[in-house]
C-alpha cells in the first residue's frame, strides 16, 4: 500500500487557539482510517485542512505525492477528496438529484439545467453503489439516514476516491450504522477508495477501521493498527490517563412512584403530534431511560413534564401532585429539577457569570438576600465557590462568563445547579452531549449517586451506551408512542434498535 | 354618476384593467429584482431608493442626451453600480441589511432632491425624451382588449418577457440553483466548490438593474419624461411585499403586483365617490391584508399538514 495522503508538520492556529500542533501523519491507499479524540482535540480542523476549508498556518500536505498549494474545497474536490460533514451540507428545498449535482450540473443546450439527466445520473450512482434513494424526493422530506446517503452519493458523483466522514453515526440508529459500515466496506473493497472516519465512539473504531490515529489537545498522540489496541487503551490515550468506566455501583431498592405520566399528548413546534398517548412512571431510587432516535417525541415529552411545553391531553403527576398545565417554576416547587437538552439555549445564561448561573432558582432563599432586594454577593460567591469545587468545574473562576467555557464545563455548571436543589425528581436530557470522556465519567458517577440517594430520575439520551449504563429500566419511543419497556440488563442494544425504529414487535413475531 | 349601461361599464372596466397593468409594472419590475436578493438570503428593503435613483438617472440622461434609450441604459448601468454598492455593505462588510436598506432609501431621497433642484430647478425634470406608448397592430382592432392591453409603454410588455426569463433563470439554470442555495444553505454551496458570496453579489447587482429599470419606467414610460421628488412613492416597499407574498416565484410575484395594481386602479375609479385621501390608501390597506393572509395561510397549511399527519399515523 502506498501513501495516499501525507501531513507533514501541519499546524493550524486560530486566533488564540492552536487547533493543530505539528501533526505528521500518513494515510494509506485503500484503508479505513479512524481519527479519534475528544471534542476540541482538532480532528475536524485537520480534516478541514485536507478538504481545503482551512489553510494550515505551517507545514505541508501531500495528496498522492503531490504537494498541495491551493487550499479550497473546489481544489480538494478536483483532487478526488469528498467530505461528509457532521452537519449535513444539503439544500433542503432541492431534490436529491439537484443536491447531488450541485456545483456540477448537467446542462442541455449549454445553458439550462437538465433535471432529467441529473436524476438519471443519480439513479446510475444508486445502482452502482447500492445506496437506495429516490432521486426526485425533496431532501427536507427524507430521513436523516437517507440524507447521509445523499451526502455520500454527492461525493461519489464528484468523483471522490478519498472519503472523509465526520462523526457519521451521531445521528444514526444502530441498524443504520450497520448499513453505513456495510457501504464503507463495500466501497473500500470494490472501488478501492480510502476512507477517513472521524468519531469518538470507540466501538465503531474497532468495528470498521484498519488503523486508528488518536488526537488530544491539537496533537496526534499515537497511530496504531486497530487490531493491536482495545477500547480501553484508546480511551486512555484520548484522555491522557486511565479511564475507569465499569464501577458504577447501583444500590438500594426502588421506593414510591415520584413521576407519573398518564396518556400524554403533546405537539411539536410545527403543531404536529409529537407525543401520542405516553404513560410511564418512575419510582424513587431508579433511573428510567428513554431510548429513541432524535425527533421521536422524547424532547417534547420531557419539555411537557417539566412545564416548558403545552400539554394537549393527559396528566403529569410529580410527587403526588397534579403538575398538568403548571409553569416550570410551579413544577420545580413540587420537587423536580431539570437538566435541559440544549444547555446553550435553556441551560445557562451565556453572558452571565458562573456564580450567577449557579444562583438561578435560589435568589429568593433567605441566606442570599437581605429583605428581599439586596443580594448578598459574598454569600453567593462563597456558595458558588463551594459548588465550583464540588463539581470540579474548570475555568477561570466563578466570575467567568459561562459562554466562554467549554461544553463540558458549561454542562457541569448546569448539573451543579440542578443537582444542588436536592429534589426527589430529576429530569435529565442529553447529559453528556458534546462532552468529553473524562467529564462523561464524572456525570455518570454523579447521576448514579443521586439515584442511590433515592432520587427518581428520568433520563433521555441520544447515546445508547449511556442509556444502558445508567438505566434500571428502558422504554423505547417511536413516533411519539412507547414501543417497548425493558429491564436494562435483559435486552441488548441491537434488540433495542429494532424497537426504536418501530419494527420490534414485527421482528419478534 | 352616469346611468349604468354596459358600454359605460366596459369603458370603466377596461380603463381600470389598463391602469392595473400600468401601475403594476414598476412594482413588478422592482419585485423581479427583489426576488433575486430574497433567494440569495438578503433582506432588501432598499429597493425604493434604488427605484428613485434609477428614475432620476434615466430622466436626467434622457434630458441631456435627448434619447430615452440612453436614459434607460444609464438607469441600468446605474443599477449595477448601486447593486455593487449594496453588496459591498451587506455581503462583503456584513453590515446589517435593514440599516443599509434604510440608509439607501434616505440617501436616495436626499441626493435626488438635491441634484434635481440644483440642476433643474424646483419643478424637477420636465420634457426629457420619453418612450411613446405602443399600439399593438392586431389587438388594436379588438374593442375591449385594445383598451386594456394595447397602448402601454414598452416596459409593460417587456415585463412579461422578463417574468418568463426570470423564471427560467431562477428555476432552470445552474446559476439560479446556486443563487437559491446561497440563501438557503450557503455552506452547502461553499463545499460544492462555489462561492455563495459571489452569488449574493450577482443577486444584488441583478436587483439593482431591475430597480433601475423600474425607475426608468416611472420617469420615462409612465410619466412621459418627468422626474419629481419622491416619485418612487413607496413602490419599493410594495415590491418587497409582493416578493414575500409571491414566495419569490417570478409568476406569483407578478400576480401579486397585478393585484396591487388592480386595487390602485380601483381606488382611482372610486375617487369620484369617496374622498381621494381614502382611496389612495386602498392599495396599502390591501398590502397589509395580503401580508396577514400570508401569515395566516401559512399557519393554516401547517395545521392542515398536522391533521393529515395525525390521520396517517392513526391509520398505521
Amino acid at each position: 500500500m502506498t501513501d495516499e495522503i501525507r501531513f507533514e508538520h501541519i499546524s493550524m492556529e486560530f486566533p488564540g487557539v492552536l487547533a493543530n500542533d505539528d501533526i505528521s501523519l500518513s494515510i494509506r491507499n485503500g484503508e479505513v482510517f479512524a481519527l479519534v479524540g475528544e471534542n476540541g482535540a482538532g480532528k475536524s480542523t485537520l480534516m478541514n485542512i485536507l478538504y481545503g476549508i482551512n489553510t494550515p498556518t505551517a507545514g505541508n500536505l501531500y495528496v498522492r505525492g503531490e504537494k498541495v498549494t491551493d487550499f479550497s474545497p473546489k481544489a480538494a474536490i478536483d483532487r478526488g477528496i469528498g467530505m461528509v460533514h457532521q452537519h449535513f451540507m444539503l439544500v433542503p428545498s432541492f431534490t436529491v438529484a439537484q443536491n447531488i449535482v450541485l456545483g456540477r450540473e448537467p446542462k442541455n443546450a449549454g445553458v439550462l439545467f437538465d433535471n432529467k439527466k441529473a436524476e438519471k445520473l443519480t439513479r446510475e450512482l444508486v445502482k452502482e453503489y447500492g445506496l437506495e434513494v429516490d432521486p426526485s424526493a425533496e431532501v427536507r422530506d427524507i430521513s436523516v439516514g437517507l440524507q447521509q446517503r445523499v451526502e455520500i452519493l454527492k461525493t461519489l458523483y464528484r468523483g471522490a476516491d478519498i472519503l472523509i466522514l465526520d462523526e457519521p453515526t451521531a445521528v444514526l440508529t444502530p441498524q443504520e450504522t450497520d448499513e453505513l459500515f456495510e457501504v464503507i466496506r463495500r466501497i473500500v473493497r470494490e472501488k478501492e477508495m480510502t476512507v477517513i472516519i472521524i468519531t469518538h465512539k470507540l466501538y465503531e473504531v474497532m468495528a470498521i477501521s484498519d488503523r486508528v490515529g488518536v488526537m488530544r489537545q491539537g496533537k496526534l498522540v499515537g497511530v496504531e493498527n486497530t487490531c493491536d489496541v482495545d477500547e480501553k487503551k484508546l480511551a486512555s490515550m484520548m484522555v491522557g490517563r486511565p479511564v475507569l468506566f465499569d464501577h458504577l455501583e447501583k444500590t438500594g431498592t426502588p421506593g414510591d412512584v415520584a413521576i407519573e405520566v398518564d396518556d400524554l399528548y403533546v405537539a411539536d413546534n410545527r403543531g404536529l403530534p409529537a407525543v401520542r398517548g405516553v404513560s410511564l412512571s418512575v419510582r424513587k431510587g431508579e433511573v428510567l431511560g428513554i431510548a429513541a432516535i432524535e425527533g421521536n417525541g422524547q424532547s417534547e415529552l420531557l419539555e411537557a413534564i417539566t412545564g416548558m411545553r403545552k400539554i394537549n391531553r393527559g396528566h403529569v403527576t410529580v410527587c403526588g401532585t397534579d403538575a398538568t398545565g403548571k409553569t416550570p417554576g410551579e413544577i420545580r416547587a413540587l420537587g423536580l429539577s431539570h437538566v435541559p437538552e440544549d444547555r446553550l439555549s435553556t441551560g445557562v445564561d451565556k453572558v452571565a457569570s458562573v456564580s450567577d448561573n449557579l444562583l438561578v432558582g435560589k435568589q429568593k432563599e433567605k441566606r442570599f438576600n437581605l429583605f428581599g432586594f439586596h443580594q448578598r454577593r459574598s454569600t453567593v460567591d462563597r456558595y458558588a465557590e463551594e459548588l465550583y469545587e464540588k463539581f470540579d468545574i474548570r475555568g477561570a473562576g466563578i466570575h467567568t462568563e459561562v459562554g466562554s467555557m467549554s461544553g463540558g464545563n458549561m454542562q457541569k455548571v448546569v448539573v451543579a445547579r440542578e443537582f444542588s436543589f436536592d429534589t426527589p425528581v430529576l429530569v435529565i436530557s442529553q447529559p453528556t452531549r458534546g462532552v468529553d470522556i473524562g467529564a462523561m465519567e464524572f456525570f455518570h458517577t454523579r447521576i448514579i449517586e443521586q439515584r442511590n440517594a433515592g432520587a427518581a430520575i428520568l433520563l433521555s439520551s441520544a447515546d445508547l451506551d449511556e442509556v444502558f449504563r445508567l438505566s434500571d429500566r428502558i422504554i423505547t419511543l417511536y413516533e411519539g408512542k412507547i414501543t417497548g419497556e425493558f429491564k436494562a440488563d435483559e435486552i441488548t442494544k441491537e434488540e433495542i434498535g429494532l424497537y426504536m425504529t418501530g419494527t420490534g414487535e414485527g421482528a419478534k413475531a | 354618476m352616469n346611468e349604468f349601461t354596459w358600454t359605460n361599464f366596459a369603458k370603466i372596466a377596461s380603463s381600470t384593467l389598463s391602469q392595473m397593468l400600468g401601475t403594476a409594472t414598476p412594482v413588478a419590475l422592482a419585485a423581479l429584482g427583489g426576488l433575486m436578493t430574497e433567494h440569495a438570503g438578503i433582506m432588501n428593503i432598499g429597493m425604493d431608493g434604488m427605484i428613485l435613483m434609477g428614475a432620476f438617472v434615466a430622466a436626467a440622461v434622457s434630458y441631456y442626451l435627448a434619447s430615452a434609450a440612453l436614459g434607460i441604459l444609464a438607469a441600468m448601468v446605474f443599477g449595477i453600480v448601486i447593486g455593487l454598492f449594496f453588496a459591498l455593505f451587506t455581503v462583503k462588510l456584513r453590515s446589517d441589511e435593514f440599516i443599509i436598506g434604510c440608509a439607501l432609501n434616505t440617501f436616495a431621497m436626499g441626493i435626488t432632491a438635491y441634484l434635481s433642484r440644483s440642476l433643474f430647478g424646483s419643478d424637477g425634470i420636465r420634457g426629457a425624451a420619453y418612450l411613446h406608448n405602443i399600439h399593438i397592430p392586431l389587438i388594436k382592432d379588438i374593442p375591449f382588449l385594445d383598451n386594456v392591453i394595447s397602448g402601454h409603454s414598452l416596459f409593460v410588455y417587456l415585463t412579461w418577457v422578463l417574468v418568463i426569463l426570470m423564471w427560467l433563470f431562477v428555476y432552470r439554470t445552474p446559476t439560479g440553483f446556486w443563487i437559491r442555495a446561497s440563501g438557503e444553505s450557503p455552506e452547502t454551496l461553499r463545499t460544492a466548490g462555489k462561492d455563495p458570496e459571489k452569488m449574493k453579489w450577482v443577486a444584488s447587482i441583478l436587483c439593482g438593474v431591475f430597480c433601475g429599470l423600474a425607475g426608468a419606467h416611472l420617469s420615462l414610460g409612465k410619466l412621459n419624461g418627468t422626474f419629481v421628488e419622491g416619485m418612487s412613492d413607496s413602490r419599493g416597499y410594495i415590491a418587497f411585499a409582493c416578493v414575500i407574498f409571491g414566495a419569490a416565484h417570478p409568476g406569483k410575484v407578478y400576480l401579486a403586483a397585478l393585484m396591487f395594481g388592480f386595487f390602485s386602479a380601483l381606488g382611482l375609479q372610486l375617487q369620484g365617490i369617496i374622498s381621494s385621501d381614502l382611496t389612495e390608501a386602498i392599495p396599502y390597506v390591501i398590502t397589509i391584508i395580503m401580508m396577514v393572509y400570508v401569515v395566516v395561510s401559512g399557519q393554516r397549511r401547517r395545521e392542515h399538514l398536522a391533521k393529515q399527519q395525525l390521520k396517517k399515523l392513526e391509520l398505521k
